[in-house]
């Protein structure tokens, strides 16, 4: 009787503890999400997080998200032995190209850094030039003929085609416009909605900048303008600002101070995990695109091309490439004008049992041993292909990978750096786990249901969830994520691609 | 273990030749082996987390409330003929029960799933994992296998299948395989004697060394044992008639730490509370199941549990409305269905603010059904059921929500 009397009162305690704990523990979480949303509900004011005050600094900081630590970090020293003998345009790597555009040169051709290579009309008044000077020696063919890479075999030393020397304050917005284009700068701008290469005709509502990056093994942009001009990177945020209202340089509190104290311009302060530095998210979080306005964004490295353009007269749009990744013996950064060959940086590495990727990745594209840098990327990486057979890997993992499902007893470990390969850990399911996107996506935006009304054409309900704010690189986590291994990048663009043919 | 490996890479069939025995075979190989696949397009890594792992994690979720049930079905069925049998005996009994219970679903089940993958021709996915575990934990320890048999076939060809497979389903496809026996046999899933096991099955004659499973005691019920479950007792008698229910040995049955540990007459798997629980947590600590259902799910029947006993004075005639609120949770397969049923990802709201909306009207519709239906006094399955229609238009009126937002700002 007694026992039993004790174990009633055992039993009653359990079940009020459990519950207190409960109530507790979730209530505060539960009232805030339902009256305020997980998803935020004033697009006009910063959400997620909220609007902290660092240094006297308003950071938005965004806590959802996730960092993808891998090893094989870049190590910050330039290696100043690094020379490619070729450089490379790849018509790809600009959004909304036709497959063949338009050639302005053929193969045998010397070309300046700056001239003309090629254009399209799917873009018009956009001129792609040559990077440096040269030969062109190969225009490549790729499936059904489009052009991948248009190759130019390097000189000893570059030659610069000459272009006007001014004070940026002294020029119309048409003659900044007109150098800009003529030099082939203005390439190197994306305009949003659909991520395509800004023409010169738009009127931008305003340009963003994001100078930090939060991609897996990203080049760090605090190193790159310490080895860049600050010069000219301000004569091109001047430029810039001649042909827009406002220009956004999005930045964290512990960013470089030349780029806290870049003038003219609207320092915004940002806080997070991936994909924090994607400039897309941020666009959402100053200043949300909206239906029928564009936005022009631009990388930083591309600012200082323009400025260059001004201070200088010659177009030398250099880049510093993060070389990073566990196969690489060595990692570093190196100097190099846009397009470089990265055949001299791959010899020591087992093409065959690594992937090399021309980008970060998660948005970078996969290159071949003789390929060259992508215009947009500014890293060189190599992760280990994964085409090993795990025994029973789905349920006892035999070796540590990056996740963010607490089943795998490491993922809350930030500290944890990954070898990580290129396996995809499951195969292609129906959509089944909810919720999971929009752990990773600081943005107001439903993810899934976007993916769902695209797969049904559903146009004003694809407008309506937001696709405007969106490119492949902004998603590009939720599709890491997936559980189902869902392509969401590709499913992304293609409800970019309706939209655009609709609108 | 480079052989079996290699084993497996020499059997392997041809898709286009045969495609039941490559169907067949890929099933097996990607059990044994997480495939050696790479990434094509898109990002070049990817989480290693994937549908067979989740799945297998509700699974293991589940073990507690499994062994805790096989226990207790010895238990009920030993205490039911006045047989006093030792736990290993109680427990081998009811292992023995259930064990054919899970065979039949898996059997019936995946062999549907296996002839719409092999036809289809894409792999058989992982969804029914979790129902082939679930369909035996809610079914009374009694239930014909027959029965079973046909509520599997019915429940995937259905609900699943006919929607398009794992993922594409409107109805949880374990508690539509609850619903047919609901409807098609009612007398065998509610009254006061099904929720305990009599009879002995082929395995028990076959493992009863020595009588040690007592198989010659028979399967009469002794007086003074009764199989009626405090739901049942509370539509006549309220509160004090389950207080008062006791055992032939004089105990009380409905001891809260009886009704917390699960030693009752009832469902397989929905009576340990603390099991139960267990699993809860380990879903939500691993981020499988969402919180927010459950939560919200507790909060809906506290709500509607405080409007009832408000009312009870008006309605002296039912004797459910008097209950303590906070009793509701430990009566019945509140917890069950809380823990494993309404949080299915597939069938529930898939926008976070529409789980709280989804979690509290399975709360408050629940215990309607439990309080105001004299019929069947278990809302739960009703209640989800419902509620799954009702997902999607939650999820509907939350995107608009949304979209209306961006609109007015443009």
């Amino acid at each position: 009787m007694v026992l039993l009397t004790i174990s009633s009162i055992a039993s009653w305690g359990v079940l009020f503890i459990l519950l207190a704990l409960i109530t507790w523990f979730f209530a505060n979480k539960a009232i805030k999400q339902f009256l305020f949303g997980n998803e935020f509900t004033n697009l006009d004011k910063p959400k997620d997080g909220s609007l902290k005050v660092v240094d006297g600094k308003n950071v938005t900081a965004l806590s959802k998200g996730f960092n993808i630590n891998l090893q094989g970090k870049a190590n910050k020293v330039l290696n100043h032995n690094f020379k490619a003998n070729t450089y490379a345009i790849k018509p790809k790597d600009f959004q909304g190209l036709k497959p063949i555009p338009k050639m302005m040169v053929k193969v045998g051709d010397k070309v300046k850094a700056g001239d003309k290579l090629f254009y399209d009309k799917g873009v018009e008044g956009v001129f792609f030039t040559a990077p440096v000077s040269g030969t062109v020696s190969e225009i490549k063919r790729g499936a059904k003929r489009s052009i991948a890479e248009v190759i130019i075999t390097a000189d000893e030393t570059i030659e610069y085609k000459a272009f006007k020397k001014a004070s940026v304050a002294s020029l119309s917005k048409e003659e900044v416009l007109e150098q800009m284009v003529e030099s082939g700068a203005f390439s190197a701008i994306t305009q949003r909605p659909f991520g395509l290469p800004a023409t010169p005709n738009q009127s931008p509502r305003a340009i963003f900048i994001s100078a930090f990056d939060t991609a897996p093994l990203a080049a760090d942009y605090d190193y790159i303008i310490d080895n860049l001009s600050i010069q000219d990177f301000q004569t091109g945020l001047d430029a810039l600002n001649k042909l827009t209202a406002t220009v956004h340089l999005n930045i964290t509190a512990e960013s470089n101070a030349k780029f806290k104290n870049a003038n003219g311009v609207q320092v915004n302060y940002f806080e997070g995990k991936d994909p924090a530095g994607r400039v897309g998210v941020q666009i959402h979080h100053i200043d949300p695109i909206k239906k029928g306005e564009v936005v022009w964004t631009i990388r930083p490295t591309d600012v200082v091309t323009i400025g260059k353009l001004f201070n200088e007269g010659i177009y030398d749009p250099k880049e510093l490439v993060a070389i990073a990744g566990v196969p690489f013996e060595k990692t570093f950064y190196i100097k190099a004008n846009k397009g470089a060959s990265i055949s001299s940086l791959v010899t020591g590495i087992d093409t065959e049992e690594n992937r090399l990727i021309s980008g970060n990745v998660l948005t970078g594209t996969q290159v071949e041993p003789n390929g060259h840098i992508g215009s947009f990327q500014n890293q060189l990486c190599a992760i280990k292909e994964g085409r090993e057979y795990e025994l029973f890997g789905w349920l006892v993992p035999q070796y540590l990978r990056p996740s963010i499902s607490p089943s795998f007893p490491w993922s809350t470990n930030e500290k944890l750096a990954f070898e990580a390969n290129t396996n995809s850990h499951g195969e292609d399911r129906a959509f089944v786990v909810t919720g999971q996107y929009e752990q990773v996506l600081p943005m107001d935006i439903y993810p899934v249901h976007l993916l769902k009304a695209i797969k049904a054409n559903d146009f004003e309900q694809i407008e309506g969830l937001g696709i405007y704010e969106l490119i492949e690189e902004d998603l590009a986590l939720c599709e890491f994520v997936c559980t189902s291994k869902q392509n969401v990048q590709a499913q992304l663009r293609e409800g970019l691609d309706y939209i655009y043919s609709q609108s | 273990m480079k052989f079996l490996r290699n084993f497996m890479d020499k059997i392997q069939p041809d898709k286009a030749k045969s495609p039941f025995s490559y169907t067949l075979w890929d099933g097996i190989d990607t059990f044994l082996y997480a495939p050696g696949h790479v990434t094509h397009q898109g990002t070049h890594l990817k989480d290693s987390m994937d549908l067979k792992r989740t799945m297998i994690h509700v699974v293991l979720a589940m073990q507690f409330a499994f062994l805790l049930g096989a226990y207790n079905i010895g238990l009920q069925h030993y205490q039911a003929l006045g047989v006093d049998a030792n736990i290993a005996a109680e427990f081998v009994y009811g292992l023995l029960q259930l064990l054919p219970l899970i065979i039949v679903v898996h059997v019936v089940g995946l062999g549907i799933e296996f002839l719409f993958a092999a036809k289809k021709g894409h792999a058989i996915e992982e969804g029914f994992l979790v129902s082939a575990f679930l369909i035996p934990l809610i079914m009374p320890p009694g239930v014909p296998l027959y029965m079973v048999a046909i509520a599997t076939a019915f429940s995937v060809l259905i609900a699943k299948e006919a929607f398009g497979g794992t993922g594409m389903n409107i109805f949880n496809v374990a508690l539509v395989a609850r619903v047919f026996i609901f409807f098609a046999y009612p007398s065998s899933i509610s009254g006061d004697t099904c929720w305990v096991a009599y009879d002995y099955n082929i395995l028990h004659q076959a493992l009863n060394f020595g009588d040690w499973l007592h198989i010659s005691a028979g399967t009469a019920m002794i007086d003074g044992f009764s199989g009626a479950t405090p739901l049942g007792l509370a539509v006549s008698g309220g509160w004090e008639a389950i207080q008062a229910a006791t055992l032939p040995s004089g105990e009380q049955q409905y001891s809260i730490s009886n009704m917390m540990w699960g030693f009752m007459p009832g469902s397989i798997g929905e009576m340990s509370k603390i099991g139960i629980i267990i699993g809860a947590i380990m879903l939500i600590k691993l981020k499988i199941a969402d919180w927010r259902i459950m939560f919200s799910m507790v909060i809906g029947v506290a709500f509607m549990g405080v409007i009832f006993n408000i009312a009870a004075p008006a309605f002296p005639d039912n004797g459910f409305i008097a209950i303590p609120f906070y009793m509701h949770y430990i009566m019945g397969s509140f917890l069950f269905a809380m823990a494993f049923m309404a949080t299915d990802p597939v069938t529930a709201a898939s926008t976070n603010r529409g789980k709280f909306i989804y979690g509290f009207m399975i709360g408050v519709i629940g215990l309607i059904i439990r309080v105001a239906n004299p019929a069947y006094p278990e809302g739960w399955m009703l209640a989800i059921i419902f509620m799954n229609i009702f997902a999607s238009l939650i999820d509907y009126n939350i995107i608009q929500s949304n979209i209306k937002r961006r609109l007015s700002n443009v």
